[in-house]
């Protein structure tokens, strides 16, 4: 395989991006829709074909430099791609829904002034990610992890005369700035002590570093990886939006849905999953950030999907959805069970987008109402729409025999295997979390196509399905996420699927230890039903049937009942008002006292109008001197004589 | 040399003499309807006289009638541009009283003679000839401040200008007196040989060098002895101020020249010191009071005071490199003097006069291409590159540094900086306020031509300086 295809997997859809983001004015709508899907759909097929590649042919892990960008000191900056299993994989599911992504957004956007533009950051999305997934070192792993923030800053703020949508985008880069520090430092230490920035190398040398301690604070040792691994973590807690700085998620959902999808379901907030699922070598090292890593992940996972239950926006279900089952990646992660992560990483991006796509086609047939009170009844006018919901909300509650039973299953199990400090809390977390986000998920889906239609007059008239470019996506999206376990689930969780790409160390192996009792799928599916995961799902489906179809109105009175828990739950923990009150406000004022002391009062008082006035101050004295009387001109004239002859003249001569 | 090839080398004095004398009577005989006349033959004078020079160019020191009379490159130089710049300032000035109702051929005659004191004082010999021809131009400046009789602030100025004049007329002559005293010579090579001869009479030489300086600096308008230049560029009609604000400042440097580098370059040392005070209360006091003003006039007046202490670096440098870049200094600054009078001219109708600041406001609305020219004009004025009035800065700030005084240089770009704020205030009303009333500017067609190749040289020159500073160089000897 040479690197010229790895190469146009990364450029076609840069390419596409150019052409229609500089000439989309020459090239028209349809231009750039066409240069664009197929830009990301030459990608996809390429990405297909070194996936046949690297897994059914078993080929050789590709890891090679492709372009030395610079070279200092004993450090070369290069663009490279290592390209085994775990990117492979990556490749297909990034290009892939990408593509249906793009296909998607013909119809919902139909009708935007932005439609080039809006394309293009698409794309560009695409490249950087591809960017990240397939980069042989940190530099260039840094450089599609800000590629990708840049452009989701942009997508998010896509509407950017809508006020919310600044606020959003603002806010998600800062949010992110604050995990990108701290991954910025993770890297800069293995700099510091591997002095290299390639993967390959830095693994290598990784065991070798394992006892190094560091002090950063007086007297207080650090274990090196501990520290590297915890920083790389905080940026990977931005782009995968955990606790705390998932705060940018739900805002996010300000950018068009298909940016939703896109960025949440596929690409971006996966970023961190994989990093840390690349970083396996240097985790595996560390067992003070596995332990955060599942802690962290495990307070995600639960109290997000709470929040979900209290939100009326479609979309904004969604997204605490997804916080939520990004919070069971990232418990996988802290479990040691990365392929598990990955697993759930790649059922997810299809269950979601499917999600997601699905809220636009009803937000689109609701004429842009995002609002689930004002739904009901829609199973009728868009049954396209409605069958593929229920597939995604079944995959996503994990119903046996969907994709999504296969990896939260296999999640919780390792997990409960797991002996990590924290995992006892991550255990309950997650089968808490199974009710919740089975609940929260029928909630939105009986809300919107089961009930009394709640639409007003007009809107109810003019409901009906969404056009094809809609609803095939949602059908193509809809079939991996009912069947694609049944492929996936057994090589990719216990068959050694991803080879050396994830290093896990012989202690810490739950997946191992599960692929013990293993035997194929089918036992795996019977399994299930002797666990208690499954019927705390279907407790929460009934729960959700009993309290919004069957007594819709109980929702209401529970929330008065209990009031104190609903307002924490709707103020999302206070996260929001404390980061605005505490962060925003305080950098606020911060600014702007340094402002008013620094600039308005040192520079502009004191140094700039100060000096001004000084001089102003002065002419205006001094053009006093100008009295316009004769006699004072001669008087000066005189003096002025009398003092050149005082200084002058040789008076010491004279007098001596 | 026989007197007859002595005289060779005054023919332009005697043509601009005989020629002047002609304009006088036919003036009187052909009346004030004809005037236009006058102001015809006046410039055609002026481009004989000019011709002239060049013609009679000795390429070396000519020295004639016993020494009274020199023709050097230095002569030739400030005496040819005396009489380009005033073909320019004639022009403005005669567009100026068309406009006002001064039809008066008093202004071209009394134009002329003084410039030719100016030629005498840039061939002055001897500090008898020095006197002569500044007391030439100087009667003649204090006639034409008084121009317009029936205006009191003219009278006023004028009346100022005579006395002060007079007295700074008195102490320049005893000054002289006393050199003559101590050295028992009014030849200035002779004075420069006698100073370096003798080392006893140093009270009485430094004594006549004192009362000399302030005759210079008087002329020159330098701090403290300026006080009459203010009141006398905003009593003075325009035309008149644009006439003394930029034409006489060149022989005033050339008397300066005369005086102190050919008769007294042995004193150096003391003149220095002297400069150096003048110099930096020029720059402070032109530049800091010119910031108090709201009348255009009276701010470039400041202004001109500001210049000349820049001026005096060159000088104070003693060195033929920093006269060079002194020349520099004052012709460039006679280019911008007379297009920024030129604009206070152009914006002014008939019997109103535009010197005021605010009467600029706006003016990139009314006339885009003039503002433009104005802003050439301020920028070069306050020392921006690549106009030329940042190279003469350059030049004269490099040379003083040289020269060794590294202080002096940076207080001139200090109170250059102060300076700054007057020009591009002008450039901010302009470009940044409203205009007080719509009228587009009137003007002729000569008049935009002239006035815009006035401003373009600033900026085309500016380009190229080693232009312009070749010619400065090659007529200190460089």
């Amino acid at each position: 395989m040479s690197d010229t295809i790895y190469l146009a997997i990364v450029l076609a859809p840069l390419i596409g991006a150019v052409i229609a983001g500089l000439f989309g004015r020459v090239i028209g709508r349809s231009g750039a829709h066409w240069v664009t899907i197929a830009g990301v759909g030459i990608a996809a097929i390429l990405s297909l074909v070194v996936y046949k590649h690297v897994v059914f042919d078993g080929a050789a892990v590709h890891n090679a430099a492709l372009y030395t960008w610079l070279k200092t000191g004993g450090l070369s900056i290069e663009v490279g791609f290592l390209i085994d299993r775990l990117s492979a994989t990556m490749m297909v599911v990034v290009t892939f829904v990408s593509w249906m992504i793009h296909i998607y957004t013909i119809g919902y956007m139909h009708d935007d002034p932005g439609y080039q533009r809006f394309f293009s950051y698409m794309s560009l999305f695409t490249f950087a990610m591809l960017m990240l997934v397939m980069s042989n070192n940190f530099m260039q792993l840094f450089f599609g992890w800000e590629g990708v923030g840049l452009v989701s800053y942009l997508l998010i703020g896509f509407w950017f005369k809508r006020e919310t949508a600044i606020f959003a985008n603002l806010k998600a880069f800062l949010v992110n700035r604050v995990g990108d520090f701290g991954f910025l430092l993770g890297i800069a230490a293995i700099l510091m002590y591997f002095h290299s920035l390639d993967y390959a190398t830095v693994f290598a040398m990784a065991p070798g570093l394992a006892a190094t301690t560091i002090e950063i604070f007086e007297g207080r040792e650090w274990l090196l990886m501990s520290f590297i691994c915890i920083c790389l973590f905080i940026g990977a807690m931005g782009k995968s939006a955990q606790v705390p700085l998932h705060v940018w998620l739900p805002d996010s959902m300000e950018g068009p849905t298909p940016i939703s999808a896109l960025i949440h379901a596929a690409t971006m907030v996966t970023a961190g999953i994989f990093m840390v699922a690349r970083m396996s070598p240097l985790y595996e090292l560390s067992e003070t950030a596995l332990s955060m890593v599942l802690i962290v992940g495990a307070i995600t996972a639960f109290f997000m999907g709470l929040v979900g239950l209290v939100q009326n926006d479609i979309k904004r279900v969604v997204a605490y959805s997804t916080l939520s089952q990004l919070g069971y990646m990232t418990v996988a992660l802290g479990a040691s069970a990365y392929a598990a992560a990955i697993f759930h990483l790649v059922t997810h991006a299809f269950f979601k987008a499917l999600l997601f796509l699905g809220a636009g086609s009803v937000i689109i047939a609701m004429h842009h109402e995002q609002d689930m009170r004002r739904m009901g009844g829609l199973s009728r006018y868009l049954p396209v729409t409605w069958i593929t919901c229920l597939v995604g909300s079944l995959a996503l509650i994990g119903f046996p025999g969907t994709a999504g039973f296969f990896s939260k299953d296999a999640i919780i199990e390792a997990v409960h295997e797991s002996q990590r400090f924290g995992s006892g809390f991550a255990y309950v977390a997650v089968l808490a979390g199974v009710f919740v986000t089975a609940l929260y998920s029928f909630r939105l889906f009986f809300l919107t196509f089961h009930g009394a239609p709640r639409m007003d007059h007009h809107t109810r008239e003019h409901l009906h399905e969404s056009p094809k470019v809609v609803t095939v996506p949602l059908t193509v999206l809809a079939i991996p996420s009912a069947v694609l376990g049944w492929f996936l689930a057994g090589p990719m969780l216990y068959q050694g699927y991803f080879q050396d790409a994830i290093h896990v160390a012989h202690e810490n192996d739950v997946l191992g230890e599960m692929a013990e009792g293993y035997h194929g799928t089918w036992q795996f599916l019977l399994h299930a039903f002797g666990a208690p995961v499954i019927y705390i799902a279907f407790a929460g489906v009934l729960t959700a049937w009993l309290l919004y179809l069957k007594y819709p109105h109980v929702p209401a009175q529970l929330a008065e009942r209990f009031d104190f828990l609903y307002r924490i739950l709707v103020n999302k923990y206070g996260f929001d008002s404390a980061y605005q009150k505490l962060f925003a406000e305080g950098a606020r004022r911060i600014g702007e006292g340094l402002w008013r002391a620094g600039d308005i009062t040192i520079i502009d008082d004191i140094c700039v109008n100060g000096s001004g006035h000084v001089v102003r101050w002065c002419a205006g004295l001094l053009r006093r001197l100008q009295s316009g009387f004769l006699y004072d001109y001669a008087f000066a004239m005189i003096i002025g004589l009398l003092l050149l002859l005082g200084y002058f003249l040789p008076w010491a001569s004279l007098l001596g | 040399m026989a007197l007859s090839a002595e005289l060779y080398y005054l023919i332009p004095e005697i043509i601009l003499l005989s020629g002047a004398c002609l304009v006088l009577v036919l003036d009187a005989v052909l009346g004030k309807e004809q005037w236009s006349f006058t102001y015809t033959l006046t410039q055609l004078l002026l481009l004989a006289t000019a011709g002239a020079i060049l013609f009679v160019d000795p390429g070396q020191a000519v020295t004639v009638l016993g020494g009274n009379f020199i023709l050097d490159p230095l002569g030739v130089l400030l005496k040819v541009s005396i009489c380009l710049v005033a073909l320019p300032v004639f022009f403005y000035g005669h567009d100026y009283n068309l406009e006002h109702g001064l039809h008066k051929g008093e202004y071209y005659i009394l134009g002329l003679f003084a410039i030719l004191g100016m030629l005498v004082m840039a061939s002055a010999g001897t500090l008898l000839t020095v006197y002569l021809g500044l007391e030439l131009l100087s009667l003649s400046l204090y006639a034409m401040v008084a121009m317009n009789r029936d205006s009191r602030m003219a009278s006023e100025a004028a009346m100022k200008y005579f006395v002060l004049g007079a007295l700074a007329s008195g102490m320049l002559l005893y000054g002289i007196s006393m050199l003559y005293g101590a050295t028992g010579t009014l030849q200035l090579a002779g004075l420069a040989n006698a100073i370096a001869g003798q080392t006893d009479n140093t009270l009485i030489l430094t004594f006549g060098l004192i009362f000399v300086i302030v005759g210079i600096a008087f002329k020159l308008g330098a701090v403290p002895f300026h006080m009459w230049v203010p009141d006398v560029y905003e009593g003075a009609p325009t035309s008149v101020t644009l006439f003394i604000s930029s034409v006489p400042k060149i022989a005033a440097f050339a008397m300066a020249m005369r005086v102190l580098v050919d008769g007294m370059q042995p004193l150096a040392g003391d003149w220095q010191g002297m400069l150096i005070i003048l110099s930096v209360l020029s720059m402070i006091a032109g530049n800091v009071i010119a910031i108090a003003q709201t009348n255009i006039k009276r701010m470039f007046a400041y202004s001109t005071i500001s210049h000349v202490g820049f001026l005096l670096l060159g000088i104070i440098a003693a060195r033929p490199a920093g006269y060079a870049a002194a020349m520099f200094y004052v012709l460039v600054y006679s280019l911008m003097s007379m297009g920024g009078f030129a604009m206070v001219i152009l914006l002014g109708r008939k019997g109103k006069e535009a010197d005021l600041l605010e009467d600029f406001k706006g003016l990139s609305e009314r006339s885009p291409w003039f503002a433009f020219v104005m802003l050439i004009l301020m920028f070069s004025m306050a020392g921006v590159p690549p106009f030329l009035g940042f190279w003469a800065k350059w030049f004269v700030i490099m040379e003083v540094i040289r020269a060794g005084f590294p202080m002096l240089a940076g207080i001139a770009v200090f109170f250059s900086v102060i300076g700054a704020y007057y020009y591009i205030r002008i450039i901010k009303l302009m470009y940044f306020d409203k205009p007080l009333e719509m009228k587009a500017i009137k003007s002729s067609r000569q008049m935009r031509t002239v006035l815009s190749l006035n401003a373009l040289s600033l900026l085309i020159l500016g380009l190229w300086p080693p232009l312009l500073m070749a010619l400065c160089l090659k007529a200190i000897g460089l």
